[in-house]
């Protein structure tokens, strides 16, 4: 099957803001894994909800709620499609990765007891990391944790130690946010399964770059975050089977939710709308779908081909760079390198980067543990998308230098 | 001097820079040439905690003036702090307490300023001022 290039400049026109100057330079965009841009495509799509169909959902007779309905209802088969998911109800929308875990953590609190492990990996973040802690704290469960090597690889041997009948839950991201690594899931899921486990994903770093099949994988829980796959903040999806969604009770209560109420007792929706209390994000639910339909025109193939080029390209030329030394080189890798110099904090480097017009994250990434294993106090992390460029790679470089030149 | 008069001082000094590159790299020189702290005080008890860097801090009252030193992980970061213990340093509480920081926005480092960089400044001046009620309430 022939993959077809990208052409990097009709993309790039596609988003507004690589036009726009930092600091009197070209912006130079390597924040991707913390938020996407957003292309006209979706930006058009969020102007003309609130210009021509704004309106309550699933409640109006009125033609403009019927018009935002049918269309947050496509976006949600949009989602379906996009992730291979079997039912169009077993997505829910959420506002975010984070929303989407702590429904799926607040809900096993009803289903774990005193004594239950659940395992987490080394490579997760915060987000990934805290609900679960939380759950512990109430249920009396035990987290054990899925270490990872020097090379931010997680060590499956290690998970054939730590799994076991009393193993319920498993939660790993698809790639790590710090470190860009892609993580062996359908291994560790199937592996899971063998101890009647079930299975969360954390797929807000995977989705840029890789199209997942939710029912190949047999995952029993998958999310995402519309913002990372060029979509707006506030959005992001949680997959479950429908047999535990039905198994996990509602996480908040409301208008949407709930099928009858009497003060006696009330009854909950069918999915999805039981976990989907309030009004929703609609116009962000809607671009969801947008950006999901953008990410697709552009194809994934075509978007990984690109970006593994970026990485390769930008690996090698960083690599030459005395003193740098870059953490996690998996050969499974997202187009995310995180990074140090000798002698240099990465606040500095940043705050350098910054006034040249280059956006980089510095600091911990919201993964402690991956710091503290590495002995350091954060990294700085470029992270590349299918608008960047070979020629902003090398802005890069030689950013990296003149700070290189100012800080030792 | 008074803070203030130092404050003009760091201003004016900071005029006589072109560009943000000259700007840096004199504050990156002032964090590289100063010593801020005891290695005794680079504890845990004089840390305040920001995402992107650690700041240390610790004060003494010498006669009626209170002497600050710190120190940072990231060297920009302890060129601001150098900048403001020079004005803070070896002034009485009273002073201290109802100084501001309004310079910094002056000499084009407001960034580094902001609560959300998370770099432990903004935690910094307060426990600068913290440092100086306690002070202040010893000495009435």
């Amino acid at each position: 099957m022939n993959t077809k290039t990208l052409d990097i400049t009709s993309v790039r026109k596609d988003f507004p803001i690589l036009d726009r100057k930092v600091n009197g330079k070209p912006l130079v965009y390597f924040d991707n894994a913390a938020t996407a841009q957003t292309p006209k495509q979706v930006i058009d799509v969020i102007v003309d909800y609130y210009s021509l169909y704004n309106a309550n959902i699933h409640r109006g007779v009125h033609a403009l709620s019927q018009e935002a309905t049918d269309l947050y209802e496509a976006s949600r088969q949009t989602l379906q499609r996009h992730f291979n998911i079997k039912e169009a109800s077993e997505v829910i929308f959420t506002s975010g990765t984070t929303h989407a875990i702590n429904i799926v953590a607040s809900g096993f609190s009803t289903i774990l007891s005193s004594g239950d492990e659940i395992i987490v990996s080394a490579l997760e973040h915060h987000s990934n990391i805290v609900p679960w802690q939380m759950l512990c704290e109430k249920t009396g469960a035990i987290l054990k944790v899925l270490p990872m090597n020097d090379h931010g690889e997680l060590i499956i041997d290690a998970f054939d130690d730590i799994l076991s009948d009393k193993t319920q839950l498993v939660f790993v991201n698809h790639v790590s946010n710090a470190l860009g690594t892609i993580n062996p899931i359908k291994e560790i899921i199937s592996k899971a399964h063998g101890f009647g486990a079930a299975v969360l994903i954390d797929g807000a770093q995977a989705c840029p770059h890789i199209k997942p099949d939710v029912q190949a994988l047999d995952v029993d829980f998958y999310v995402a975050s519309g913002h990372k796959m060029c979509g707006p903040t506030g959005v992001g999806m949680l997959y479950g089977k429908r047999e535990w969604l039905e198994k996990l009770p509602p996480y908040q209560g409301g208008g949407e939710m709930i099928a009858e109420v009497t003060f006696e007792k009330t009854t909950y929706a069918d999915l999805p709308h039981k976990f989907e209390a309030g009004t929703p994000n609609i116009c962000g639910g809607i671009a969801f779908g947008a950006a999901v339909d953008y990410m697709n025109s552009i194809g994934f193939d075509c978007i990984a081909a690109y970006e593994q080029e970026l990485l390769d390209y930008a690996s090698v030329k960083m690599k030459a760079i005395e003193g740098l030394k870059i953490y996690g080189d998996s050969t499974q890798k997202a187009s995310v390198i995180s990074f140090n110099i000798e002698g240099i904090h990465p606040y500095d480097l940043g705050s350098i980067l910054d006034k040249l017009g280059i956006a980089v994250r510095t600091g911990q990434h919201c993964a402690q543990p991956i710091m503290d294993y590495f002995k350091i106090p954060g990294t700085v992390r470029a992270s590349f998308a299918f608008y960047n460029t070979f020629e902003e790679i090398d802005a890069l470089i030689s950013g990296i230098e003149k700070a290189k030149f100012m800080l030792l | 001097m008074t803070i203030q008069e130092i404050q003009a001082e760091i201003v004016d000094e900071f005029s006589m820079f072109d560009d943000w590159e000259e700007r840096y790299q004199y504050m990156i020189d002032l964090g590289k040439d100063l010593p801020l702290i005891e290695a005794a005080y680079k504890t845990d008890e004089f840390i305040i905690k920001g995402c992107q860097s650690k700041v240390w801090v610790h004060a003494g009252l010498v006669e009626d003036k209170v002497v600050f030193t710190a120190d940072s992980e990231a060297i920009i970061t302890k060129g601001i702090i150098a900048i403001l213990i020079r004005t803070f340093s070896n002034q009485v509480p009273s002073d201290i307490i109802s100084a501001d920081t309004e310079f910094i926005n002056k000499i084009g480092l407001k960034d580094h300023l902001s609560p959300t960089r998370a770099n432990g400044l903004v935690s910094m001046i307060k426990q600068l001022k913290m440092y100086a009620l306690v002070y202040q309430t010893q000495l009435n």
